[in-house]
């Protein structure tokens, strides 16, 4: 009996040590040098892999910012200029500050602003159904609600709210890595400058048909009547195709545009409540 | 045995429920909206303006490239507009809108009922007349027939196949059309023989057809070039791919296109338009559409002008039902669903079809049994199970091109016959896009 | 106006779906589970009830709690592996043997890999192995509690290929062993002993003639296995007919016609492709007959089945069905 338990642990052990050697060798012969900076880099990376940089993932991200002369070309959106600035510190090198960007739904219609005009009963992915046809509303540019992006979100930061049929950002969470704005078959999604204190103003609405048709598809779409761009002491609204769009390079969040548009398709977000005028238009259609 | 093709299918109950309802004209429209983009290709450019007066079969756009194609005006009367109109999806198409004043047609145009057999045009003549007339394939890809009647120079076109096959379930408008005009599709079938040089003929039929098969081998006793081929029952049989296969015994190779076999597949109701195009004169401006559906209490197969509004077909064939939950233009495996039912009517507007909601809503999905059922069915001998899985792991193109999902030819049987209810098709439909995409880009490099 | 529908192409559906299919493998079994009861009695019905219970019970718990996923025993799956593991146990077997069975079929072959579809071991063979090395006096023991309506005679002992191997260990010729009663008719009509799957040829033909006619599985697997295992003994049998069991015998004992037609087959562990599925056959037949000849257990099926289903990622990879154009003109 003893013996039989001596025989088997010294062949297991035998088996191990034979199979360490074998390792130790085959790992000295593969092994394969390696920039050390390239690790450094790579551990400072958030590690997500979500190739927002537009890299194949982190560790591509790092052994290319290695290579390259400089920094430029090169962002993580995830980490944001804190991550950043710590990759130039430990490659030596000079790195310019990017504003921190936000992903930014430009459709507010919601189930109550846009009535569904058909249903649709197909595989739920907006990439299908925008294949198939111009969608389950009048309005053909809008969100399709079937969750293309939360899908392709690595942060879990957007998500189709069901009582609303739209994606709705999760501000604290998005990390503008751009995922979803490639996801989109709509093309919705835009990053914009997350703004001071988070403050932003924008049109929530791409809808390039006339104002007429807009205006019967969705009680909150652009209808290109031009007021806010005429408003603007800064020019930062064109309106082009029936649509405005706010420059937010440009835009300096006075407001005004805000204040004049009749379909209240221009959004602020995160501004201190005014006494006399309703906050978020989009929250009361809701 | 009858013939039939060697690779998949499926078994879709037919219901042919519309079969003997007999051509109607349908009644005259107060104004007609005319597409330009009723073929494959690009779309036509207009040459009339709002306010122009046009007669029936006056050419009212012109083709903007070599697959492009004329269109005529199904109407007479004054122009109204023309400018963007959604179609069947919604989507944003230039149309020409007519306001109909009387039934003036074109000089020239014949239209007696006269059948005139003698051919007396060169193959140059007859593709070029084809071509005037707009003359588009009619099963559904809408590929405009001159193009495939002149095929590229190193290619030998040795037969025609005419398709009569009708393999969708619930379309009779062929039916009809080979029951009624027989001799007329004969004849539009030996135009286009003529006009590719070849000297065999063949109309391939499914059997759940009889009498159309009776009265078109009746007719065929005068064309002794053309045979009458009755075909097993099986969808998609209607494919061109497919039709080859199962009436020449020869199957187009990966990539190659159905000329590289030497058969040239035409729909009879193209036949019918080739016919009339060559003989009379007379441009594409109406087609037979089926009315149809086991929720309408009447069946319908009407002879309708391009450009009639689907709501207005719908109202005439007694509105729609309380009951109808999907519209479908086509038949239930291939045909489009319906999101805007203002739409016009286009050329290869085959049928109109209403299904109750047990009768067409999807299933809900659950997990994959990996019967291979899918692999059984599919035509093209490929593994749509497969291909949803890579498809669903994102980014696999190469995989997915390694496993041909460019073959494909959507026909639906993979999606039909799934006992766990996963939309294959739509899974795959869209990942080919993307495969067709890659491919190309690679070959303009 | 409702609402219209809009969806891609086909808007059309088959009327198969995975609960029809499930349920017609289960109505393919009952001549099976009736030949079973008849001539085994309540505890063959009990064996039954219990190892269908047990498998659904365990699904669904391990669905609804331990997963937290939507609940699908309505596809029947679950109810299919129960019966076919009540049919791979003794009918005299006691009822916690195929409680623990089923619980090892769904918890460990089945649900650990995914649920339905996903697993890569038929489950029910899963649960008859596992079983038959745990409890192997239990899952060897045949002795009958008696048959009911007295239809059948009573029958004990062991099982034909059970007795041949024990026969041939101890020193006996076949031509001694197969003097008695293991005639072709009984063997076909009612088996002398064995498994409540094992005891009726005609029984399990039935039901594979009905899963043929609603073409819920196709011939293909079951008569390659066939086939395979008919040559192979054949070719031994003409070699040694006193060493050797002859291929009639062989094909019709033990758990071949019931492994064959009704676990080889099971959708999830069996190849895609009709070569795929031939090689597949092909490799059940070798093994089974190979264990039943030189190895120490006297049935091989489901090892067979088993150790080719572990083939089977393998074969759908490199067997590829014709493509349409690849054949020649």
């Amino acid at each position: 009996m003893t013996g039989t338990i001596l025989f088997t642990i010294a062949c297991l052990v035998a088996l191990g040590l034979l199979f360490a050697v074998v390792l130790y060798f085959v790992a000295q012969k593969f092994k394969v040098e390696e920039d050390p900076r390239i690790g450094t880099v790579e551990s400072i990376l958030p590690g997500a892999n979500c190739g927002g940089c537009g890299q194949a993932g982190c560790h591509a991200f790092a052994e290319n910012v290695v290579k390259a002369p400089s920094m430029e070309g090169f962002f993580c959106p995830v980490g944001g200029n804190p991550v950043m600035t710590k990759i130039a510190e430990a490659l030596g090198r000079a790195v310019e500050e990017k504003a921190p960007m936000v992903a930014v739904v430009r459709c507010n219609g919601s189930l109550a602003n846009r009535p569904r005009t058909n249903v649709y009963d197909g595989y739920a992915s907006c990439k299908v159904m925008a294949s198939l046809y111009a969608g389950d509303t009048g309005c053909k540019f809008g969100c399709l609600g079937k969750g293309d992006c939360e899908a392709a979100c690595k942060f879990d930061a957007i998500h189709v709210d069901p009582e609303k049929g739209i994606a709705v950002v999760d501000e604290d969470k998005c990390t503008a890595c751009g995922a979803c704005v490639r996801a989109c078959p709509k093309n919705i999604i835009e990053l914009r400058a997350k703004g001071f204190k988070n403050r932003r103003v924008f049109v929530s609405c791409i809808n390039k048909d006339k104002g007429a048709v807009t205006r019967k598809a969705c009680s909150t779409g652009c209808i290109g009547c031009s007021k806010c761009a005429k408003t603007c002491p800064f020019g930062a609204i064109t309106v082009e195709n029936n649509v405005a769009y706010i420059d937010f390079t440009k835009c300096k969040m006075c407001r005004k545009c805000v204040e004049v548009c009749p379909t209240h398709a221009i959004h602020e977000v995160n501004f201190p409540p005014k006494p006399k005028i309703e906050e978020k238009p989009h929250e009361e259609n809701v | 045995m009858k013939k039939t093709f060697r690779i998949g299918g499926v078994h879709p109950h037919d219901n042919k429920i519309s079969a003997e309802a007999a051509i109607e004209i349908f009644p005259a429209i107060e104004t007609a909206y005319v597409s330009m983009a009723q073929h494959l290709g690009a779309p036509a450019t207009p040459v009339v303006a709002a306010g122009d007066k046009v007669k029936v079969g006056q050419v009212i756009a012109e083709p903007s490239g070599f697959i492009s194609g004329y269109v005529h005006s199904p109407v007479s009367g004054t122009v109204k507009s023309v400018g963007p109109r959604a179609d069947i999806a919604g989507n944003m198409v230039p149309h020409i809108e007519i306001t109909v004043e009387g039934d003036e047609w074109m000089e020239g145009i014949d239209t007696s009922d006269r059948i005139i057999t003698d051919i007396p045009y060169s193959p140059e003549e007859i593709i070029d007349k084809v071509k005037k007339a707009g003359v588009v394939g009619l099963g559904g890809a809408s590929f405009p027939t001159h193009v495939k009647l002149a095929p590229p120079k190193d290619k030998k076109a040795e037969c025609l196949i005419l398709n009569g096959t009708e393999c969708e379930p619930y379309l009779t408008s062929d039916d009809r059309i080979m029951r009624e005009r027989p001799q007329e599709i004969l004849i539009g079938g030996a135009i286009m023989m003529k006009a590719l040089g070849v000297t065999r003929g063949y109309v391939g039929i499914e059997e759940n057809k009889p009498a159309a098969i009776a009265s078109m081998t009746e007719a065929a006793k005068a064309f002794p070039q053309i045979e009458v081929v009755t075909l097993k029952k099986r969808y998609p049989q209607g494919g061109e791919k497919q039709l080859i296969d199962a009436v020449i015994r020869r199957q187009v190779p990966s990539g190659a296109l159905p000329i590289d076999t030497g058969a040239v597949v035409q729909n009879v109701g193209t036949s019918l338009a080739v016919y009339e195009a060559v003989q009379k004169n007379k441009p594409l401006i109406d087609n037979v559409i089926t009315v149809t559906g086991h929720c309408l209490p009447v069946q319908h197969n009407y002879k309708v002008r391009i450009g009639t509004p689907m709501s207005k077909i719908l109202e005439v064939a007694g509105g729609l039902p309380e009951k109808a939950a999907k519209v479908i233009s086509g038949g239930p495996m291939m045909g489009r669903a319906v999101a805007n039912l203002d739409a016009a009517t286009v050329k290869a507007n085959g049928a109109i079809l209403i299904l109750t909601e047990e009768e067409t809503r999807r299933r809900p999905e659950s997990a994959c049994i990996r019967c291979s059922k899918c692999a059984s069915a599919c035509p093209m001998g490929l593994e749509p199970w497969l291909l949803n899985k890579l498809s669903r792991a994102g980014g696999m193109f190469d995989e997915l091109e390694k496993e041909r999902i460019f073959d494909c030819i959507e026909c639906g049987c993979c999606s039909f016959t799934c006992p766990a209810g996963i939309p294959l098709l739509d899974m795959i439909r869209i990942n080919k896009a993307e495969v067709m995409k890659i491919i190309r880009s690679r070959a303009k490099k | 106006m409702n609402k219209l529908f809009v969806s891609p192409s086909p808007h059309t559906h088959g009327s198969e779906s995975t609960q029809t299919i499930m349920r017609d493998v289960l109505i393919a079994l009952a001549p099976a589970m009736l030949v079973s009861v008849l001539a085994s009695g309540w505890s063959a019905l009990v064996l039954i009830l219990v190892g269908v219970a047990t498998c659904v019970l365990t699904e669904f718990l391990i669905q609804k709690y331990l997963l937290k996923v939507p609940v699908t025993v309505c596809d029947l799956s679950a109810a299919v592996t129960g019966c076919l593991l009540a049919l791979n146990l003794p009918p005299a077997a006691p009822w916690w043997l195929i409680v623990i069975g089923s619980i090892v079929a769904i918890g460990v072959a089945k649900m650990t890999f995914g649920g339905l579809g996903q697993n890569i071991f038929n489950p029910a063979l899963v649960g008859r192995v596992f079983l038959l090395v745990s409890f192997p006096v239990l899952m060897t023991t045949w002795n009958d509690t008696g048959a009911m309506f007295g239809i059948v005679d009573a029958f004990s002992g062991a099982t034909p290929l059970g007795a041949v191997k024990e026969g041939l260990a101890n020193g006996m010729t076949l031509s001694q062993l197969t003097a008695d009663d293991l005639t072709f008719r009984q063997q076909f009509f009612f088996n002398v002993g064995g498994s409540a799957g094992e005891l009726s040829a005609v029984a399990l033909i039935l039901g594979f003639i009905y899963l043929l006619c609603r073409r819920v599985i196709k011939a293909t697997i079951p008569v390659t296995i066939f086939c395979t295992v008919f040559v192979i003994s054949g070719i031994f049998w003409l070699a040694n007919p006193e060493r050797f069991t002859n291929p009639v015998f062989n094909l019709f004992t033990g758990g071949l016609l019931l492994g064959a037609i009704f676990m080889a087959t099971d959708y999830v562990t069996s190849p895609m492709t009709t070569k795929g599925q031939i090689i597949f056959g092909i490799g059940i037949g070798l093994i089974t007959v190979f264990v039943r000849y030189f190895g120490s257990y006297p049935e091989g099926v489901s090892f067979a089945i088993l150790i080719m289903n572990s083939t089977v990622p393998l074969l759908n990879k490199y067997c590829k069905p014709r493509r349409f154009g690849e054949v020649k003109k």
